[in-house]
């Protein structure tokens, strides 16, 4: 227990948390709110590492959160500059046209 | 209060809200709503942090994620003009299946979570392992290279964003 909070109910909210990203990622085409839906399964799993390392008082799972935060902002940029690319190429952000490489 | 502590109360509003305006950004139509209700989102996850007492990680967080990633996104929705709300719809089939999708994922995660209350370990009160102090002693003695790796890497996605969103001078 963490203050009085049984784990499960992080395990859950984190288990929710991330499956409304999972299904933002497939059913949204615009390419900005995929990437967003991708932040929202980081931080679930940012969440659910906070709690088992306050769970077992070890600070290896916030000092991990503590890369992943780094690792998302970097990946948010470089992220974020290939999507300006594309617009700037086909003057839209539809992930499914997107899809169609070739053309 | 009504057979719970002040700190289930807290965990269950912040849950609530937590997974409310998560709902709320993954349906909207807006971008910026939904980056609106990100925001929001990771204010609540924040909130969670000091509750587990991670008082760094939860400054960090609100200082990197609602700081400074939102404020990027705002940016580039903004500068792209991508805030109109005519974005084309997946086909309503699409949408049944991601939804049937995440629906089946919740069912597997949370039945193979239900067996999982056996698990007997101890309880903490106040853990003292996410003050600055003591997380910066684990940060700097046991993950130092990994730290010194972090920053090469920054510098690497900041000279790639660079060199991708360049405009080529023919």
């Amino acid at each position: 227990m963490i203050n009085g909070i049984s784990i499960n109910m992080y395990l859950m909210l984190s288990a929710i948390i991330f499956i409304i990203g999972a299904i933002g990622v497939m059913a949204r085409r615009n390419t900005i709110i995929l990437f967003m839906c991708i932040e929202l399964m980081l931080n679930a799993v940012n969440l659910l590492l906070v709690a088992f390392s306050t769970l077992h008082n070890d600070a290896s799972g916030q000092v991990f959160v503590f890369f992943v935060m780094a690792v998302a902002a970097a990946e948010v940029a470089v992220g974020l500059a290939i999507l300006s690319m594309i617009y700037r190429n086909l003057k839209s952000i539809d992930s499914d046209l997107l899809g169609n490489l070739k053309n | 209060m009504l057979g719970y502590t002040i700190t289930q109360w807290l965990f269950g509003i912040l849950s609530f809200l937590a997974i409310m305006f998560a709902l709320m950004v993954v349906f909207t139509r807006n971008p910026v709503n939904s980056v609106l209700y990100l925001v929001l989102t990771f204010f609540c996850i924040a909130g969670h942090y000091l509750l587990m007492n991670a008082q760094f990680l939860a400054v960090v967080h609100i200082a990197v994620y609602a700081g400074a990633i939102m404020v990027l996104f705002l940016f580039v929705i903004m500068l792209m003009n991508l805030d109109q709300d005519s974005e084309p719809q997946k086909t309503v089939i699409s949408k049944l299946v991601a939804g049937i999708l995440g629906g089946l994922l919740l069912v597997v995660l949370v039945g193979s979570l239900r067996g999982a209350e056996s698990l007997q370990l101890k309880q903490y009160g106040h853990s003292q392992i996410g003050l600055v102090k003591n997380l910066g002693q684990v940060l700097f003695h046991e993950y130092l290279f990994p730290f010194e790796i972090v920053s090469v890497l920054l510098l690497s996605a900041l000279v790639g964003a660079i060199m991708i969103g360049k405009k080529e001078i023919k």
